[in-house]
């Protein structure tokens, strides 16, 4: 082949409008999700200089980060008020701005609603090789697919509304290959948990990942939408996986997706995007996935991560001084001591959901270690937050949330929920919590929160235990 | 946006690495419909602690924050440079940015300057006693000591930082190479439109207006 190209620089090369003399290119947006908290400041700027939205149709909005989890209609089918004035006025103006400007919006009440990363995939809207973007840092989630999908700031989704182009400069190319298959109880979530592990929160910054090997292979769609979802933690902007049957079988039929003739046109262009033998990455760094065991965080940065089996590490164990002020204060803020077991930690919280963790593979893997058991007496909140109506019902039909229900966990309505402290939602200042969630940050989860990173099944496990647990002792007794 | 071609003033001696965005503005305050105001949610968690760089009157409105590797990492929102502009901060330095943030921050007219950690040391000493110049002009950072670091921006966000140009509109003006690339892809890859989807995805108003 002459020129060898990897996917990133196909799908680049394809939606590049014009490039200009400084090497910034003009680069058309196929597909734009919007959302309630970074939209509101976009609409009133395209009204205050009397702009239009260019193409509504390829443009989709969905409530999400601010919206309760509890009961949205009463036993009546009543639509119940939003008791905090300021997330209400916020979920109204996006009613009203996609109104205004001939957006499509699914509401609040409407089954299809959830996060807005879950959706974009599961209704179709995100394709392979489009360009995708949405004012939330974790839209890298839809690179899972194929798409070239990143997070931008509200004048980008202003620039995006006006015009569906970005001004661009091309990003550098990072291969992420996991080599090797997955061992007994380990998950995607633990695979890009020792991805970020290695390659440190500013690790990706300036790349874009392409995730590659026989582990990312052999994963669902649901798999490879948790670990391109957490490209952002590793510091790039956007993660991809090449579509492959895999994610054309997820696709098909999807309400939004390609019908028909249309649909052997899209997949014969998507399968020419995968990168070509001998095409050149920047960067590539490569993982066993023999040695990966089940993970999670220990501190406030993502790339704090450790086998369930370890120990919360000594500051003075690391070699570069910044890191070692950044460890302590990690502690101090955690409440842990160096050299406490892992799995001698208790918690009061149980989180599962997000758009990291809150597919219907998700919630049977977590479903699967409660079921029979129940939630420890010193939890004091453990949720099952579904991605969306969809993943909802889809448990439902499963008996999932029975399961749930039986062990003492919450069942509650699709959203952003405990990820981040926006909504009702949130674990109590010194108090701690497994998190099936994508940050750890200091405050996150609300104000002197505590967020331990784990998988959908370790997040089980911990509830059933009350302190993080080694999910494969579970596995084990039950079988 | 105004242009900047200097900032020059007291500077904040912090030097913390992977500074996110939840720590510059917690997401409660993220619940605004607004740009404005938001200063006073700006690093909420660190300014509970006694004795923070962010309440010591020494570096009161200062216009430069001197930080570590990886600022502004996690989350899109663009509330964070919204909160450092509104507190009066034009000109953030450190090792490496967040590249969400990177762009939020030159649209709200705020330089991210990219120096090497010995620079960012130097300056962070300095900084404790006296005040700091970021020249667009030279592209360089100095101080009343003879220090010097040039540093490299991006040459399109360097002019529109200069001359106050406003993106929405420089594109706006590339109107029919845009619908030209349209009616490109329309032809040759038809399926891209979306699909209607779901009854439940409705659709109000008139679009294009
Ligand atoms: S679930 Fe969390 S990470 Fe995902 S979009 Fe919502 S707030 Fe962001």
């Amino acid at each position: 082949m002459a020129n060898p190209k990897t996917l990133y620089e196909k799908i680049w090369d394809a939606h590049v409008v014009e490039r200009r003399d400084d090497g910034t290119c003009l680069v058309y947006i196929d597909r734009h999700l919007v959302h309630e908290v970074t939209s509101p400041q976009a609409f009133d700027a395209l009204r205050a200089n009397g702009r239009g939205v260019r193409r509504p149709d390829l443009t989709l909005a969905v409530p999400d980060h601010n919206l309760p989890t509890t009961a949205r209609v009463d036993a009546a089918g009543h639509v119940l008020p939003i008791a905090d004035p300021e997330s209400a006025n916020q979920l109204a103006a996006l009613r009203s701005n996609t109104a205004e400007f001939g957006i499509r919006y699914i509401d609040a009440t409407a089954p299809e609603q959830g996060i807005v990363h879950v959706i974009g995939p599961e209704q179709g809207f995100t394709l392979p090789g489009t360009t995708l973007v949405c004012g939330d840092s974790h839209t890298s989630a839809h690179g899972a697919l194929g798409a070239l999908a990143f997070g931008i700031g509200t004048s980008e989704v202003e620039h995006v509304l006006a015009t569906q182009t970005l001004l661009l400069r091309q990003s550098k190319t990072m291969e992420v290959r996991v080599d090797g298959s997955l061992g007994y109880g380990v998950s995607p979530k633990d695979v890009i948990l020792a991805i970020i592990g290695r390659i440190g929160a500013a690790g990706g910054t300036g790349y874009v990942i392409e995730f590659t090997g026989e582990v990312i292979r052999a994963m669902s769609v649901e798999g490879r939408l948790t670990v391109s979802n957490m490209s952002i933690e590793g510091g790039a902007r956007a993660g991809l996986i090449a579509p492959d049957d895999t994610t054309f079988a997820y696709l098909r039929d999807r309400p939004m997706a390609p019908k028909g003739a249309d649909w052997d046109q899209a997949v014969a262009w998507w399968r020419s995007l995968a990168s070509d033998p001998g095409a050149a990455y920047d960067r590539t760094v490569t993982l066993d996935a023999t040695y990966i065991a089940p993970s999670l965080t220990w501190g406030t940065s993502p790339e704090d991560v450790v086998a369930i089996t370890g120990i919360v590490p000594d500051p003075e164990s690391f070699a570069d001084p910044s890191k070692r002020v950044a460890a302590q204060k990690s502690l101090d803020y955690m409440g842990l001591a160096a050299g406490t077991a892992m799995q001698d930690i208790p918690i009061e919280h149980v989180f599962i959901g997000s758009c990291t963790n809150s597919r219907i593979e998700d919630l049977r893997a977590a479903a699967a270690v409660v079921e029979g058991r129940h939630v420890a007496d010193r939890i004091r909140q453990a949720l099952v937050v579904p991605g969306s109506g969809l993943v909802k019902r889809q448990a439902e039909a499963e008996g999932l949330d029975r399961i749930f229900k039986e062990a003492g966990f919450q069942w509650r309505e699709p959203g952003c929920s405990m990820c981040l402290a926006m909504n009702p939602d949130k674990v109590p200042a010194g108090e701690r919590c497994a998190s099936t969630s994508n940050r750890n940050f200091v405050g996150r989860q609300g104000p002197g929160s505590r967020t331990h990173l784990v998988s959908p099944a370790m997040a089980a496990a911990a509830a059933v235990t009350g302190k993080l647990t080694d999910v494969r002792e579970l596995m084990a007794s039950k079988s | 946006m105004d242009p900047v071609s200097q900032v020059s003033g007291r500077a904040y001696p912090w030097g913390a690495k992977n500074v996110d965005t939840d720590v510059i503005i917690p997401a409660h305050w993220l619940k605004t419909t607004s740009r404005k105001g938001l200063g006073r949610g700006a690093f909420e968690t660190v300014r509970a602690e006694p004795g923070n760089l962010f309440d010591d009157p020494r570096y009161a409105g200062a216009p430069v924050l001197v930080a570590g590797e990886n600022f502004g990492c996690g989350s899109s929102r663009e509330h964070a440079a919204w909160a450092l502009a509104d507190m009066g901060v034009k000109a953030v330095i450190a090792p490496s940015f967040s590249d969400i943030f990177s762009g939020n921050a030159f649209k709200n007219g705020i330089v991210p300057v990219v120096l090497p950690q010995e620079a960012i040391d130097r300056l962070v000493e300095v900084a404790k006693t006296d005040e700091i110049t970021v020249d667009l002009e030279t592209m360089t950072v100095t101080t009343a000591y003879q220090d010097r670091f040039p540093f490299e921006l991006d040459p399109f966000r360097r002019e529109c930082l200069m001359r106050g140009l406003d993106e929405v509109g420089i594109t706006l003006a590339r109107d029919t190479a845009i619908s030209n690339y349209e009616a490109g892809v329309a032809a040759a890859r038809p399926w891209m439109l979306a699909g209607n989807g779901h009854e439940g995805v409705a659709v109000e108003g008139s679009g294009r207006t």
